[in-house]
């Protein structure tokens, strides 16, 4: 290996046969290029996704309520339910022990929100303290609302970023500023940014009892939306979750006589549930990238194990003036194998980096929802190269034999 | 130098068996300049792999300077390709993508002689076949003449105890032919013992003894003058 003498043949070999090592080369090297960048895409994917469910709780379970859609003990189909407040309060009540996050949410239609000169139309929400986790939204300033602004129907509003650069266009202090919410001012206590995005910082929040109050709710809710506590069994946290939205369901149905098999009037939306949908997606699009990696490899391997078997074939003559010089097998073999390791290492690595380089310089410039930094785990490249390499030595190693083995008065013949 | 005492080989054809040599005797002598004769099928290549041991007979003794020559496995017979022998071919065998320094240096490589000493025998020899200014030159860049004469250094480069040549005029024209002949004498006056198999009359006369081989026996075996090959350039 070490064998200076060796090296120096197999360079010398190597920079006279250009076109030979390029092709053992080319399909090392873009086996394993395009084994990257799709490994690379599979996981941008899967970030992607991830992404678009970290807007909220993970485990939340949100209940909305629309028109009904079946005739029920007498009452028409078309009836719109509104939930109320003894919604919330008695879920509440009934399942304290159980409740991680709570909330009832208030939307206020029209949304408009202004600070001095600057106005824009926004999602503005009454809501409970707890929304903010919820939400999965973090306070770059001040302080979410708390229980007492509520007990207090203070009028105060928190900001999403996007909200806060559009009214505050100098960079001004927003704390303690006075924004108008349909002409009523709103002191504001605190911006939060949320990992959803410009969509979800586009939002107000306002103190659900404010909202009720100010904005004529009377006790009408739009949504409620709670968390259960993280399990670390997921199969254990979606049966509890499932048992819950259906429990709560029924209830909300018999309070609103709703037909209990009348889906659309009552709804909710159990992150869980498709968080398992996620999972199960991700699963597909790894199996998926992984199959199609795998087969890119395959195919690789058997290109080197061609290109092995076609070089050996043409050296074959080379191979016999060599042993009628006095070469031995052994070294006949050594001299194949030692080039194509070295040739599918130096392209493999050729292959990897600029994959990789493409990946670290290109990845982040695609602005596509559901591709999110795209990366591949750099062990299972390194591991695929090195699968390349063998596969080569072995491709190589029996044509290697079997020529080494021919008697040079038959590899001399001429033909 | 070399000696050869009731040597058989045959080849199988399918189920048929081909016997070629018959009960070969013959020795040769240091110095020795020898022709082997015979037309096609005759059996001489097969004498001459036999005694360049890139084959093996199937019965019979095979003594080169002493060393018996027997039971070979690949390894050794290899060894001794490298250290006795010297081979030149009618088609020259060069390696096409090494020039004709590397070619000539090739045998050395084997020996496990460094590299920078490799290139100064090697390139001595290529003076002594007067192509030193061809060294780098690849091998489809010279003529068959300086190809058989590279061939002819590389046999010389690790200074082997036999030269064998098989048919080394057969792919050049008579000027060129004699031209390799007069190269091969005059390695040959330098005491060097040389055999080279052929079926031309001409390049026959030229050594010092002829051995003629008709359907694998040895038919006539007979000192002759020796032309020198200069006076007939």
């Amino acid at each position: 290996m070490f064998d200076l003498e060796r090296w120096q043949e197999i360079f010398e070999t190597i920079s006279k046969n250009k076109l030979r090592t390029f092709l053992t080369g080319l399909s090392v090297a873009s086996g394993i290029f395009i084994l990257v960048i799709l490994l690379g895409i599979g996981q941008g994917m899967q970030n992607g996704i991830s992404n678009e469910f970290e807007r909220d709780a993970s485990n939340m379970l949100f209940v909305w309520t629309n028109v009904t859609s079946k005739e029920y003990k007498g009452l028409n189909p078309g009836r719109q339910i509104t939930l109320k407040n003894d919604d919330y309060n008695h879920t509440v009540n009934k399942y304290e022990d159980q409740l991680e996050y709570k909330s009832s949410v208030f939307r206020i239609w029209s949304g408009l929100v202004n600070y001095k000169k600057e106005s824009g139309n926004y999602r503005v929400e009454g809501v409970w303290p707890d929304f903010q986790f919820l939400e999965n939204a973090s306070m770059t300033q001040g302080r979410f609302l708390n229980y007492k602004d509520n007990d207090n129907v203070e009028k105060v509003v928190v900001l999403g970023n996007k909200v806060k650069n559009d009214l505050f266009k100098n960079g001004e202090d927003v704390i303690g500023e006075y924004v108008q919410i349909s002409n009523i001012n709103f002191k504001v206590i605190g911006v939060f940014s949320d990992p959803g995005g410009e969509r979800e910082e586009s939002r107000v929040f306002i103190p659900i009892s404010t909202a009720q109050k100010v904005f004529n709710g009377g006790n009408n809710i739009r949504n409620l939306a709670f968390t259960l506590p993280q399990r670390e069994n997921f199969e254990q946290a979606l049966a509890e979750s499932e048992q819950f939205s259906e429990e709560l369901v029924t209830y909300l149905q018999e309070k609103h006589s709703v037909a209990p098999d009348d889906t659309r009037a009552i709804t909710v939306n159990n992150s869980l549930e498709n968080m398992k949908r996620f999972y199960d997606l991700n699963k597909m699009i790894k199996i998926f990238f992984w199959g199609v990696g795998i087969c890119t490899i395959i195919a690789g391997i058997v290109g080197v194990s061609n290109i092995m078997l076609i070089i050996v074939k043409e050296r074959t003559k080379e191979i016999g003036i060599r042993k009628a010089l006095g070469a031995q097998p052994l070294s006949i073999i050594g001299m194949i194998l030692h080039e194509s390791i070295f040739v599918t290492t130096i392209s493999g690595f050729i292959g990897l980096i600029t994959s990789l380089a493409l990946l670290e310089f290109v990845g982040p410039l695609i602005e596509t929802e559901y591709i999110a930094n795209p990366s591949v785990n750099f062990n299972v490249a390194l591991t695929t190269v090195f699968i390349l390499v063998l596969a080569g030595a072995i491709a190589g190693f029996f044509p290697a034999w079997r020529a080494a083995r021919i008697k040079p008065i038959i590899a001399l013949r001429d033909e | 130098m070399i000696e050869i005492k009731n040597l058989h080989k045959s080849y199988k054809m399918g189920s048929n068996s081909l016997h070629v040599l018959k009960g070969i005797n013959f020795s040769v002598a240091e110095g020795e300049l020898v022709s082997i004769m015979g037309s096609s099928g005759s059996g001489k290549s097969t004498l001459l792999n036999i005694l360049g041991m890139l084959d093996e007979a199937d019965s019979g003794t095979y003594t080169l300077d002493g060393l018996p020559i027997k039971n070979l496995n690949e390894k050794i017979a290899a060894q001794y390709r490298n250290k006795f022998l010297g081979f030149i071919f009618q088609s020259f065998n060069l390696i096409s993508y090494k020039n004709a320094l590397d070619n000539v240096a090739l045998p050395l490589y084997y020996q496990g002689i460094k590299h920078k000493e490799r290139v100064d025998i090697a390139m001595s020899y290529l003076e002594k076949v007067g192509l030193a200014d061809w060294a780098g030159h690849l091998p489809n860049e010279l003529s068959g003449g300086q190809k058989q004469r590279v061939a002819i250094a590389r046999a010389l480069a690790s200074n082997p105890k036999v030269l064998l040549a098989d048919e080394p005029t057969g792919a050049l024209d008579t000027k060129t032919s004699y031209e390799v002949m007069d190269l091969i004498q005059g390695i040959n006056d330098e005491g060097r013992t040389i055999l080279i198999v052929t079926h031309e009359h001409d390049i026959a006369e030229m050594t010092k003894r002829i051995v003629n081989l008709k359907d694998g026996v040895i038919i006539d075996d007979s000192k002759v003058n020796q032309v020198r090959a200069l006076s007939n350039v």
